[in-house]
């Protein structure tokens, strides 16, 4: 046996790493497949309810209120409104944009959904709820389908929108 | 890309996670760092190996610590002719249920027999250790349980 | 069940019960696709919609599809607005039954859909279910269970209980009976000399004595008072449910026989009347030869006329698909009393006995 004289003076085993690592080969499904191929040509698709007829983006394929599928596809603008954000200024692991930045909830015109997005060009301390915001797109030759191909959303000048246009989806 | 196509996206989860292991489970830590087994007294007297904070078919607090092995009996084993990237071999090795010389409960491990016709339920295998210098108090301190006499 | 408490016990039906094609890999549809449409036809065989049921409960592993919460963006299949009462379980849907059972039985409701999904083609089975392990002792060895399995047969085989040629007669049979299985994703008719021809995978097991991979999806409506009575003219009642577990101290277990499945059954009352047909969640050949015995079933009884986990094995919905087709063997008229069972966990850790019975 080897000589264990050194482990007296360790102490006693108090913790243990139990790293873990899962890889995955994922697929997207049918109606976030349509969303991805949208953005590989510059463009938001959603899908709208044939029941209600809310517009979703991106969507999963089904009306989160009345459990159908959402078969119709619909092109979505390239501006919307800011429905809330947040300021980031804390730093955390795997963080790959420089702090402090801008994430904010983005309702594109014509959509009944928000979904998060950067907001770049505005400096942190003007940022609103209402703020009206354009997509800045990656050229043409770096599209894929991925949202990567969106660099982020900036303010394009329009006046703020009343905030009775977006209280529904805050 | 033809939109016929499924897309894919390779997704990984990784998470570094740091247990606390308490005494009970601790105790069998160092002892493994320390290049020994240890089990931990159950109700009736039996010897819970390896250790359980409870003993696990009456729930009762688990007693002292007592020291087994270094080999033991093999209860049942597995042969593994392809190991996965993640065994504890990466040469084909047996997965055992080993009952160790003192203990009423059998633990998890490899053995390395050198082939599946050199191992049978109820052969002796003893521990094999890594060098102390490697060991850090896990189960992976054990490089793997050989046939008793060195038969591989 | 006891006798005392057999009386106390609210009759609840299997008023519907719905499965997706069993495949190997669905790259084309998400899980909130694959589900829709089992859904739809889990109400539409009885006529109800959404609003007809007081309680959703799930079953799923956050695991399978690799991010956290992913059974709330499976609500979207069914539509929850307005908000309705919803739960879910880290487990097969068997037990998300079980727990609209417990509702039920309460007097709460009348009326619960309960349904599973899973994509286990996404990740990698092996790696992933070596984490439902003791996380000291055990996954840091990241033992697959096949490996696991493996160490059952052969104790199984040693204690002189079974054969591998009995293994290969149980897959043989299984996926022979699969045929007539519409939903089956193994079906074919091999005989058991020719199986064991194959190498083994992990010894003593060989690739026919293993599951399936599968992508799957099921659902089940329960009703109890007057909807089960208006939902079927003659209602599947579900007369006795119970689940028991064993220590995760796999070294600490006798793993040739399923005490948990006994005392579940006992519970449940299986022994209370004859059994007809018995669907069974056993994904290793061999396995069935131990629960089989813990339910105190004889030959007389048909084990998994479906094909069972071997033809099909969804991860989190092959237990709840055990109920479903029990209940189907009942509605058709082929038999009146049945047993299904639902496992979790390594080597039949975690077992769950629900009895079935016809009018």
């Amino acid at each position: 046996m080897a000589d264990d004289t050194a482990a007296d003076e360790r102490g006693p085993v108090t913790t243990l790493a139990t790293p873990i690592r899962l890889d995955f080969d994922f697929t997207p499904g049918v109606a976030q497949s349509r969303f991805l191929r949208g953005l590989e040509q510059g463009k938001f698709m959603g899908q709208r309810c044939g029941v209600c007829g809310k517009v979703y983006v991106p969507s999963r394929g089904s009306c989160p209120t009345d459990g159908v599928p959402t078969i119709e596809d619909v092109e979505l603008a390239n501006v919307g409104t800011i429905t809330t954000y947040c300021v980031v200024n804390v730093p955390f692991a795997g963080q790959s944009i420089e702090i402090p930045y801008i994430c904010a909830q983005v309702l594109l015109d014509g959509a009944n959904l928000s979904f998060m997005g950067l907001i770049q060009e505005v400096p942190t301390d003007q940022i609103r709820m209402g703020m009206r915001v354009e997509a800045v797109w990656v050229e043409p030759d770096q599209l894929t389908p991925s949202l990567a191909s969106v660099k982020y959303f900036r303010p394009n000048g329009e006046p703020d929108a009343d905030y009775e246009t977006f209280k529904e989806y805050l | 890309m033809p939109e016929s196509e499924a897309l894919h996206a390779s997704h990984h989860l990784e998470y570094p996670y740091s247990r606390s292991v308490g005494p009970v489970i601790g105790a069998f830590l160092t002892g493994l760092r320390d290049g020994k087994l240890f089990g931990v007294r159950g109700s009736g007297g039996s010897v819970i190996v390896p250790p359980t904070e409870y003993d696990p078919t009456t729930g009762e607090d688990t007693g002292e610590l007592i020291e087994v092995g270094p080999a033991g009996v093999v209860e049942s084993w597995a042969w593994v002719a392809e190991p996965l990237r993640k065994h504890p071999l990466q040469t084909p090795f047996a997965w055992a249920l080993i009952r160790l010389d003192g203990a009423d409960t059998a633990m998890l491990h490899a053995v390395d027999s050198g082939g599946p016709d050199a191992l049978a339920t109820g052969d002796r295998v003893t521990v094999r250790f890594r060098p102390a210098a490697e060991r850090i108090g896990a189960m992976a301190d054990i490089e793997a349980f050989v046939p008793e006499g060195g038969a591989a | 069940m006891s006798a005392a408490t057999a009386s106390a016990v609210r009759p609840v039906s299997v008023a519907s019960f719905a499965q997706a094609r069993n495949v190997r890999r669905d790259e084309e549809h998400n899980e909130v696709e694959m589900l829709m449409p089992v859904i739809a036809e889990v109400f539409g065989n009885i006529g109800i919609t959404k609003d007809d049921v007081d309680f959703i409960c799930s079953g799923s592993s956050d695991y399978l599809i690799g991010g956290p919460f992913s059974f709330v963006m499976a609500l979207d299949a069914v539509g929850v607005w307005p908000p309705r009462s919803e739960s879910h379980v880290e487990m097969d849907g068997a037990w998300a039954l079980y727990e609209a059972w417990v509702l039920l039985q309460e007097g709460e409701i009348d009326a619960a859909l309960v349904y599973s999904f899973g994509r286990s083609s996404l990740g990698d089975l092996n790696e992933i279910l070596a984490l439902q392990l003791d996380p000291y002792y055990m996954a840091p060895l990241w033992p697959d269970p096949v490996s696991l399995a493996a160490l059952q047969a052969r104790a199984l085989i040693d204690a002189g209980k079974a054969t591998e040629a009995d293994f290969a007669a149980i897959a043989s049979r299984s996926r022979r009976d699969a045929l007539g299985n519409p939903n089956a994703q193994v079906a074919k008719d091999i005989p058991a000399d020719t199986l064991l021809e194959e190498p083994y995978v992990v010894s003593p097991l060989r690739r026919h004595t293993l599951p399936p991979i599968t992508d799957g999806a099921a659902a089940i409506v329960l009703a109890a008072g007057d909807k089960a009575r208006q939902w079927s003219d003659k209602p599947v009642w579900i007369t006795g449910f119970d689940h028991r577990i064993e220590t995760h101290a796999l070294g600490a277990r006798d793993l040739t026989t399923s005490p948990s499945t006994a005392r579940a059954a006992e519970r449940a009352g299986v022994g209370d009347g004859p059994v007809h047909v018995a669907e069974i969640h056993v994904p290793y050949a061999h396995q069935e030869i131990i629960v089989k015995e813990a339910l105190g079933l004889d030959d007389s009884v048909a084990v998994n006329p479906s094909g069972g986990p071997l033809a099909a094995n969804p991860v989190m919905s092959a237990g709840l698909i055990r109920i479903g087709e029990a209940a189907a063997r009942i509605a058709s008229g082929e038999a009146r009393r049945a047993v299904a069972h639902a496992t979790s966990g390594p080597c039949l850790q975690q077992n769950l006995v629900c009895v079935l019975e016809g009018e």
